[in-house]
């Protein structure tokens, strides 16, 4: 076994770990601000795909060109959803919770077969289309794009969430939406921002990935399933536990598809995650 | 209130008409019962497979003088004093539970000499049991699960290619490329999904392994259906260097591969795949002018028409009354269709022993057929020996018949060019 084959699974291993990364920390933040775990995220995934998708068909606007649009786009997307949707269930039972995320996922699946179909839509042509080649190490550029797009996005949330006063007012609704509310901070509003920037952070995602992957109403579930795990893995709402937890699972995905088994290469991800969450079931960076 | 009443009186009246008027046609005809699934999610490729089917009724009992097809140039079925076919459609709505009530009450309510059906391969598997249970021949033109032809049954005959023999096209592919070739295939490696359908291909290719053994497996890489990523998969195939890969994989880990292989530039000579993914309009939208070179094993195609008139004529009249192109589905339902219909001929006779006997005896060639197989000729497990496939290459983002080359509509690249 070659040191070069061994390098080349090593880079598109954190190569696919920075995308699982940047599609986690959206869930994760969401989840440590409020306790709510979005089950429409991968659905989340899904809308910015197509509308990356979209964007690209009618205006052949590149998937790299459409990171900021999409990113802002899905963050209006996602204060509506806090506000429409989630904001109704807040301090109900756990069960009404579950069931507005769930709906919501079904709801969007089932709206993106109705409009597009349930054909499988790809960008042809993009900037990220290329392989920049080093030293015989092929790294696609849609990877390269994600090990970017994470690292800023993970460093611009951790200053904002632990060195700004928006941070602050987030974190102190987030311990205590009583005493946050008493001391004047509107919870409501900081809930909209959380929401916000989750789904903003999940859309920067689906805009790299349709670069190379190709967008159809169930993609979510390719997804967001390994999110999970990322999330639990890193720790629940910890936000730099999802970066190094989803390079970790990207690693060990490449690693044991080429080393053990393809069909098996999301075992040995699984059964970390059960270790994890026996020995330490807060996970990596958890503060539970 | 009283509208209501008399419409419905007048409906009812209407029906009942008309199964005096069917009554009294099935005193002659020959009754065909046919299993389809014409509602629920296949309701419209059920349909466009039965229309064939149908299509092939008309052409027994009409007079085709121009069309080169065993009975069609005569009136029904001669041997029968002109009989003609009626076809009796049941929708068995994609559920075994309803195909096998249904193929039942075909036989003991309808009287049907003979079943065909049923798209599903589970829905073949239920109605056949019933129509062997009742002894009343069965043939099935499209329904392809291995097993069904591996039960030991006397009445189920199958004219299309099962999910294993599919599998010896990819090979008698290599075999003629090899042939005087000075870079012959010596290595492939099989890439599926590990749903049923791809375990299955994998395994009929390693099946067919010992007869060509000049061709060496070098790796059989089974992977998740729905995998987000694809890379080690490559790499493996990268390690492995296969002359060939064949693949069974769906549209969207279709397009990931091709992506991925162009990533790697893994270029073996040649990739070719089983079931249409690696030809879809999805796949070619998708990549664009990397979307070229890809092989996929066909049934049929409407390229086979120019040099075939038998093939135009039938594509014409199936567009004509239906208003759609045909495809590889009706395509082959019509053949069994005709395969049947010229049993019974044979048979002189609507008893289902004899009409048996006479599918078992089944002796047609490639002239008698809008398929591009060597002829129908029954194993004794009621397996068509003499099927083929035709392998279709994008070129220049078209679709295009490329081999058997006699048949070719445009020439085959062989072996495909590296990626730019």
């Amino acid at each position: 076994m070659s040191e070069q084959l061994f390098a080349q699974l090593l880079v598109s291993g954190l190569g696919m770990g920075f995308i699982f990364a940047l599609i986690a920390i959206g869930l994760t933040l969401i989840y440590g601000v409020m306790d709510v775990v979005n089950f429409a995220h991968g659905e989340f995934l899904m809308v910015a795909m197509y509308a990356s998708f979209l964007a690209w068909q009618a205006w052949g606007v590149d998937p790299i060109v459409a990171v900021p649009v999409v990113a802002a786009a899905m963050f209006a997307f996602g204060v509506g959803v806090y506000w429409l949707l989630v904001r109704r269930v807040l301090g109900k039972s756990m069960h009404s919770q579950i069931f507005a995320t769930f709906g919501l996922m079904v709801f969007l699946q089932a709206l993106a077969q109705f409009l597009f179909g349930a054909d499988y839509r790809a960008v042809q042509q993009s900037v990220l289309s290329g392989v920049v080649e080093i030293g015989g190490i092929a790294l696609p550029g849609p990877q390269l794009a994600s090990m970017a797009g994470a690292s800023v996005a993970t460093a611009l949330l951790y200053v904002l969430v632990f060195r700004t006063r928006t941070g602050r007012l987030l974190r102190a609704a987030s311990q205590d939406r009583v005493a946050a509310s008493t001391l004047g901070i509107d919870a409501d509003r900081m809930y909209a921002l959380a929401w916000g920037i989750g789904a903003a952070a999940v859309g920067a995602a689906g805009a790299l990935l349709s670069s190379f992957y190709p967008v159809f109403p169930r993609v979510g579930g390719a997804f967001v399933l390994v999110a999970y795990v990322v999330v639990a893995l890193g720790g629940f709402g910890s936000i730099h536990g999802a970066l190094v937890a989803g390079v970790l699972i990207g690693l060990l995905q490449t690693l044991a598809g080429f080393y053990v088994s393809s069909q098996l290469k999301f075992v040995p991800v699984y059964a970390l995650y059960l270790l994890v969450v026996l020995v330490r079931p807060r996970g990596l960076f958890g503060r539970i | 209130m009283s509208t209501i009443r008399r419409v419905f009186i007048k409906a009812l009246l209407g029906a009942a008409s008309g199964a005096l008027v069917t009554g009294a046609l099935a005193q002659e005809a020959v009754r065909i019962g046919a299993l389809y699934p014409l509602s629920g999610q296949v309701a419209k490729s059920g349909e466009d497979t039965l229309n064939a089917i149908r299509l092939a009724a008309d052409i027994v009992n009409g007079s085709f003088k121009d069309l080169a097809l065993p009975l069609a140039a005569t009136a029904g079925l001669p041997n029968l004093g002109g009989a003609k076919i009626e076809i009796v459609a049941a929708d068995h709505q994609g559920s075994p539970e309803t195909g096998a009530a249904e193929a039942e009450r075909l036989v003991v309510q309808r009287k049907v000499a003979a079943l065909i059906g049923a798209f599903h391969s589970s829905v073949a598997a239920t109605s056949s049991q019933v129509a062997e249970r009742l002894g009343v021949p069965y043939i099935s033109g499209e329904s392809e699960a291995t097993n069904l032809t591996e039960r030991g049954f006397k009445m189920f005959f199958r004219t299309t290619p099962s999910s294993k023999t599919q599998a010896r096209d990819f090979f008698t592919f290599i075999a003629q490329m090899n042939k005087g070739s000075a870079q012959p295939v010596r290595t492939i490696a099989v890439v599926h999904e590990n749903t049923l359908w791809g375990q299955e291909f994998a395994k009929s290719v390693e099946s067919y392994l010992p007869e060509y053994p000049d061709v060496k497996l070098v790796a059989n890489i089974a992977y998740q259906q729905g995998t987000p990523d694809v890379t080690s998969e490559v790499q493996k195939l990268i390690a492995a260097k296969p002359d060939v890969v064949l693949h069974a994989s769906y549209d969207n880990e279709a397009i990931l591969f091709a992506r991925t292989y162009k990533q790697f530039k893994f270029a073996p000579r040649g990739v070719m795949a089983i079931g249409a993914a690696f030809g879809s309009s999805a796949f070619r939208n998708a990549l664009g002018a990397d979307a070229n070179y890809f092989l996929v094993r066909e049934h049929w195609s409407r390229d086979l028409a120019p040099r075939a008139p038998v093939v135009a004529a039938v594509a014409k009249l199936y567009k004509d009354r239906y208003g759609k192109d045909m495809d590889g589905t009706p395509a082959r339902a019509f053949t069994a269709m005709m395969v049947l219909a010229d049993a019974i001929n044979r048979a002189g006779s609507t008893d289902p022993q004899k009409i048996r006997a006479a599918l078992a005896a089944t002796n047609l060639s490639a002239k008698d057929l809008i398929m591009p197989w060597a002829g129908v000729k029954f194993d004794a497990n009621g397996q068509n020996t003499l099927t083929g496939a035709i392998f279709v290459q994008t070129l220049e983002g078209a679709p295009k018949l490329v081999w058997p080359a006699d048949q070719a509509a445009a020439a085959l690249v062989w072996p495909r060019p590296a990626w730019r």
